[in-house]
């Protein structure tokens, strides 16, 4: 991935903070417990639909479903398969009321790496960082500071972070700021 | 600063995360209903010393619609269940009930 | 005087000094000192002025609830005024500077109302300045702000960070004295989450100071060790320096946290506000003594018995040679054993009791101190500092003096009040404990959250439990409670450690002394010390027919100065209860509202500060705008170019040559911000038919056409042109501040009215950058671009197609907001840039020039072209501005349908949007009002218009307008005055045709 990102984090940063240059976003919307969807998302992306609050990645990594909503998956692709990943997904859900739009231009990633990732992010979100109430694999969509962002843990001390693309500056510099050296808490990393 | 659950996706979260959205159950009259049906729907409210059914979006959340029943006065959540109810389901009626016999749903 | 005593001093190091200075002189302390510990350790008792009377102030407690010792604290941008000497603590370099003083501390000219305080009683300010009415502006306003307030205010910006923490506890523990260690422990102990705070940098509270034996070991071993534990805990968070400041609704607790007060400039946040959310709150936040009501209780010197003893073992320092002490109690007398055993003189113990009885009188007697039972203090002698006391008996009224004892310094203890601040934030009520003379917290009544269930949970002398062993014990019981209501296990916990204290006799309540005082007596005895008011202040409040505890606090300002009260407002009750010959409970307490000691605004701001206040929305395009020097304009929270001037070009003429430009070549405007939502499902043509007031279902894929959304009042709440994609799809444009709001709102009638109805929405605004490529080139730009056929034939005006231009995917709309042949085409925001770039570049052969904002508001007004928010204030319908042709007539329903059909809407008397001409050629000021001959009720003019848009037109180079103007449309030609912005001269305009230019569309539909 970070062939591609932008480095954003000073030597002395609590974090090193990279913006995700290109990540192939769907989002899909529709009864999530038909038979169809489930079908056709496991064809497309060979993954099934994920929990509640949940992401599931494939081996690989190169695809994701997130659960937006009741009704609403944010599929991950690389960048290069979108088209075709909707082509296939529209085949599949042919004949459902269901939805599908490229999103990948509308957000922005930002990857977030370093033992303290859950201190810095509780001094953004309204959200309990602690590994038992937010494991790998759980998918929140909160605000951080005053914009809407979801949140999830790739690894123990990694984390990802999507916003609006017109904020991205703004989360970027909150990013920063919360990171920032001696803003250190020790509240979920002593 | 309340604390709601959503009852979409089940996230317990503090206000912010929330938008409010005003009286809950409102019936809209039709185009060629009176006055005094319009003016019901659009300007008369209880605002009630007490349990209020209230609709709230989990705007930063799950993007869904939901309805709290909570107490004006002493902010108790008695449940919250999703938008798509036309009245306030059996088991928070009970809740309410049973801590405020008074209680009325309203019609 | 006070002064430093050559040993001991548990909290100071005495290796390493520190240098600061107290208006300008060079002092000494240690490390380890609070700001008042050093000032009093180096002589200094008087360290400031009252706020009326500017009467000398001592320091008279130790901790937060320090009414008089607020000081200016550090210089420049790192000033900050009002702070505690008592809670600072010392650094080397702290500079501090005495308030409410001029010129000087010790020669002060305010003091002189001093003089005059028999006429600056309660309630002054209400009588003296209500009349005559004009003074108040010109004369009282000015002086009193002129002498109002304590510290400067400082003039920079504040160069510190601050933060905001989110945290989640099982239960948080506000105190780290005894009582919240134990309780934290046994928390700890039964696995929960535990959070525990404490407002000192110290562990412990005031046990180790009392002097207090936990399990056979001093409590400060006790503390160190239980500390110890906790720190290994991994379910504990602890944190001294942190302040719980509030409780709020559904266990939602806000904690200060003060990262670097005492190293200024390091590296960090200067300040954390902890934003909690807890299940349960403990509150162990101790208790404060209450000062004794006697004449002169105001003079430096005169100090609260327990300050006096912190002073003396944590810092070691004496506050004076000779103390006196005054109490109605048993407590006192530890401060008096503790001075007599540090071998300072203690001539006599003044106790209010008739019969004094108790282990610890008699260790003072059996070390030779005399108690002089029965007695008061007649008055303090001294001005600027204690030079002796006289003594009367307790009963009567006083004035038969006893006798005379030279002294320094006065500890004064009227018993004990509990911090009950934070259990009765969210309503917690209190219990009235005649036998403490306190109110404490009454369990049975506690602040309930979301379940109904109470939970904060006082323990420990916050709780009313004073003496270690019943601090401890209340903290263990305390702690249970809590475990029980979160079904934790309880079920090893270890047995609650055993405490040895003294047994204290019962104290006398004292609300005034000697108990029946004259009025020279009175008017001397100071409740609330840093807003000067008496107890004489609080009886005449109650004579002049103040009943309500809550009024006499307004209208005296007692407990209304930065202390909120802490020392002042249970002796004030008590003065009110018994002026009014009720019972203390009977009258109740002021209100305790939040936070506990003020907050920085710097923590409850966090972050949002300078880049960070609020989001900035920026598009695709944005860094072009930039570099191209756009003068901006917020839209929302989009920033857009207003117009792009160049090196010394006026914005004004910048707009003129952006619009004639486009008007007679080429124009390229981002239109990103434009919202675009995606509204799919075989029920999404019967759902737009309900949201836009005229008909979408009938709308053929590839056309597009404009629409109109009401609210339910029928008032026109945004416009946009729509798109349908495809059979079920449609593509709805919103106003550019308006996308999340017309999302929200669609999204709240799928899921709230119509959930049966298959329809979703996706909102694709930021998926898309979007450039308006405008004027008589626009095709020809694009058509150098390549890739698609964009002719007339091809694409006419109000159709729309998909394409590749110059090898991006794009979809072309021809609309246009400007009147000029235009198309504006969306391409996936990542490409917008490249995109913008590639128009621009292909366009430098058709005189291509960027365009703003103001320029496209210029060329819509020119056309006649509502905007949202300029011709609409959420009281406009559609019909108002000539829309009606925007209304479908055929259809049954639509949201806003029922609400225009009111009466007054469909009146003919309504204001309506005409165009408006002045006859000079000038601009109308905006929002200029049309006036009648006439008054109305409140004496203004009469009005029959307004001046929604004015503009400069450089295509007809005159003055237009649009406005609203009573029955506008059937008065064509009438001439309009207008008040003008200086309000005497008025403007002629004559009422035209909203459309100014190309009224047949000629230039657009080419």
């Amino acid at each position: 991935m970070s062939d591609t990102a932008t480095d954003l984090s000073t030597h002395r940063s609590l974090l090193r903070i990279e913006r995700v240059a290109s990540q192939g976003m769907i989002a899909l919307r529709g009864g999530l417990g038909s038979a169809a969807l489930g079908k056709g998302l496991r064809k497309a992306t060979g993954l099934a639909v994920p929990g509640l609050r949940e992401i599931a990645h494939d081996e690989t990594g190169a695809f994701g479903v997130a659960w937006m909503s009741p009704d609403e998956l944010m599929i991950l692709t690389p960048p290069g398969v979108v088209h075709e990943t909707i082509a296939q997904l529209h085949e599949g859900l042919a004949g459902n009321h269901a939805t599908l739009a490229d999103m990948s231009d509308a957000r922005a990633v930002f990857a977030l790496e370093g033992a303290p990732v859950r201190d810095v992010l509780a001094k953004l979100c309204p959200v309990d960082f602690a590994p038992e109430a937010f494991p790998a694999g759980a998918f929140r969509r909160t605000r951080a500071a005053q914009v809407a962002v979801a949140v999830w843990f790739t690894a123990p001390e990694a984390a990802r972070l999507i916003c609006f693309r017109s904020v991205a500056g703004y989360v970027e510099e909150l990013l920063c700021t919360a990171s920032a050296p001696g803003g250190e808490v020790g509240l979920y990393h002593r | 600063m309340l604390l709601l659950t959503c009852p979409h996706c089940h996230v317990t979260a503090e206000e912010t995360e929330f938008a409010p959205g005003g009286q809950a159950h409102l019936k809209r009259p039709q185009p060629e209903a009176g006055d005094d049906a319009f003016e019901s729907y659009m300007f008369t409210r209880p605002n009630p010393m007490g349990v209020h059914l209230e609709r709230w979006r989990h705007a930063y959340g799950c993007g869904k619609w939901l309805i709290a029943a909570r107490c004006t006065v002493t902010l108790e959540v008695f449940g919250t269940y999703p938008a798509q109810t036309a009245a306030p389901p059996a088991e928070i009626v009970k809740k309410i009930k049973k801590k405020r016999p008074e209680w009325e749903a309203p019609a | 005087m006070s002064h430093r005593l050559p040993g001991g001093g548990r909290l100071i190091d005495r290796g390493r000094s520190c240098n600061f200075t107290f208006d300008g002189h060079v002092l000494q302390g240690y490390v380890g000192d609070t700001l008042a510990s050093a000032l009093l350790g180096a002589g200094r008792v008087m360290v400031g002025r009252s706020f009326k009377y500017h009467r000398p102030r001592g320091i008279i407690a130790s901790g937060a609830e320090e009414p008089n010792a607020l000081v200016n604290l550090g210089e420049g941008p790192r000033h900050e005024p009002d702070q505690r000497a008592t809670t600072t603590e010392l650094f080397e370099g702290l500079a501090a500077r005495s308030q409410n003083v001029w010129p000087s501390l010790s020669f002060d000219i305010g003091a002189v109302n001093g003089l005059f305080a028999r006429f600056l009683t309660a309630g002054f300010y209400y009588k003296m300045f209500i009349h005559p009415r004009a003074f108040w502006k010109h004369l009282y306003e000015p002086v009193i702000r002129q002498s109002a307030g304590l510290g400067r205010a400082p003039r920079e910006a504040d160069p510190d960070r601050y933060e905001l923490l989110y945290a989640f506890a099982d239960v948080a523990v506000i105190g780290g004295g005894i009582a919240g260690l134990q309780a934290a422990r046994q928390a700890a102990e039964a696995g929960l989450r535990v959070l525990l705070f404490e407002q000192t940098p110290h562990w412990g509270g005031r046990a180790p100071v009392d002097g207090a034996q936990i399990d056979g070991q001093p409590a400060g071993e006790w503390v160190n060790s239980t500390v110890e534990w906790l720190e290994k805990q991994e379910n504990v968070t602890m944190r001294t320096r942190c302040m719980g400041a509030g409780v709020y609704d559904h266990g939602y607790l806000l904690a200060q946290e003060r990262l670097s007060d005492h190293q200024p400039g390091a590296e960090g946040p200067r300040h954390r506000l902890w934003r909690i959310r807890a299940r349960r709150i403990l509150t162990a936040t101790g208790a404060i003594e209450r000062p004794l009501s006697f004449a002169g209780n105001d003079v430096p010197g005169v100090m609260l018995a327990s300050a006096m003893r912190d002073y003396l073992v944590n810092w070691a320092v004496a506050p004076g040679r000779r103390v006196v002490i005054v109490t109605n109690n048993d407590d006192a007398y530890r401060t008096a054993i503790a001075l007599h055993e540090a071998g300072i003189e203690v001539p006599a113990i003044v106790d209010a009791r008739a019969e004094v009885r108790g282990a610890l009188p008699d260790r003072a007697r059996a070390l030779g101190l005399t108690i002089r039972e029965g007695m008061a203090i007649d008055k303090v002698q001294g001005r600027a500092q204690v030079r002796g006391v006289t003594l009367c008996r307790h009963a009567g009224a006083g004035g038969a003096v006893a006798a005379r004892i030279e002294c320094d310094a006065v500890a004064m203890s009227g018993g004990w009040s509990p911090v009950v601040h934070l259990w009765s934030h969210c309503g917690g009520k209190l219990t009235w404990d005649a036998a403490q003379a306190h109110f404490r917290p009454d369990p049975a009544r506690g602040p309930t959250d979301h379940d109904g269930a109470v939970f904060v949970q006082a323990a420990g002398a916050a709780n009313g439990a004073l003496a270690a062993d019943a601090v401890l014990r209340d903290a263990d019981t305390a702690a249970r409670r809590v475990l029980a209501d979160l079904d934790a296990d309880a079920g090893q916990l270890p047995a609650a450690p055993q405490a040895d204290s003294a047994p204290e006799a019962p104290l006398l309540p004292v609300w005034m002394m000697p108990e029946e005082a004259g009025y020279a007596h009175r008017s001397k005895m100071w409740l609330d010390f840093q807003n000067d008011v008496k107890v004489s202040d609080v009886q005449l409040a109650a004579r002049e027919g103040y009943r309500s505890v809550e009024h006499t606090k307004r209208y005296t300002t007692l407990g209304m100065a930065t202390d909120q009260g802490k020392l002042s407002n249970i002796n004030g009750l008590g003065v009110l209860s018994q002026e009014l010959g009720e019972n203390i409970p009977d009258v109740g307490t002021t209100t305790f509202r939040p936070p506990y000691t003020p907050l920085t605004f710097g923590a409850i701001t966090g972050e949002a500060k300078g880049a960070l206040f609020q989001p900035l929305r920026r598009t695709p395009i944005d860094a072009w705008h930039e570099a191209r020097g756009a003068s901006w304009e917020p839209v929302g929270q989009w920033r857009r170019p207003y117009a792009y001037p160049r090196a010394g070009e006026s914005r004004a003429s910048a707009v003129t040559r952006e619009v004639n430009n486009t008007r007679q070549h080429l124009g390229l405007l981002d239109a990103s911000t434009l919202g675009k939502l995606l509204v799919s499902g075989p029920d999404a043509p019967r759902f737009l038919d309900m949201l836009y007031t005229g008909m979408m279902s009938s709308l053929k894929p590839g056309r597009c056409r404009y629409g109109l959304m009401c609210n339910e009042n029928g008032f026109l709440m945004d416009d946009g042109v729509v798109a349908r994609l495809d059979a079920q799809s449609f593509l709805c444009h919103t106003t550019s501040g308006g996308a999340e709001h017309i999302h929200g709102w669609m999204e709240d009638w799928l899921q709230c009215e119509w959930w049966d109805w298959k329809v979703h929405v996706i909102n694709q605004t930021e998926q898309f950058a979007q450039i308006a490529v405008v004027g008589p080139n626009a095709r020809k730009v694009l058509e150098k671009l390549g890739g698609m056929d964009l002719s007339a034939e091809a694409l006419p005006f109000m159709g729309w197609a998909e394409g590749r231009l110059g090898g991006v995917d794009v979809r072309v709309y021809r609309i246009s907001f400007s009147g000029e042949l235009s198309y504006e085409i969306a391409v996936p925001a990542g490409q917008g840039l490249a995109l913008w770039e590639a128009i621009f570049e292909a366009g430098q052969a058709f005189d291509v020039l960027p365009y703003g904002t103001e320029a496209l508001h210029v060329m819509r007004a020119e056309k006649g072209f509502i905007m949202i928010g300029d011709e609409t204030d959420g009281t406009v319908i559609p019909q108002d501005l000539g829309l009606d042709w925007a209304i479908s007539k055929k259809k049954a329903d639509f949201l806003g349908k029922r609400g225009m059909m009111r009466s007054h809407l469909q009146s003919p008397e309504r204001w309506k949007l005409v165009g408006l001409e002045t006859l000079d050629g000038s601009v109308l000021p905006h929002a200029a009002l049309a006036v009648r001959p006439g008054q109305n009720t409140n004496g203004q003019r009469l009005t029959e218009g307004r001046v929604t848009s004015s503009y400069h037109s450089p295509t007809l180079g005159r003055g237009i307008a649009l406005g609203l103007v009573h029955r506008g449309p059937e008065r064509i030609g009438e001439v309009l005055n207008f008040a003008g912005d200086k309000g005497q001269e008025e403007i002629r305009a004559r009422i035209v045709s909203p459309v100014f230019f190309d009224p047949e569309g000629e230039r657009q539909n080419v």
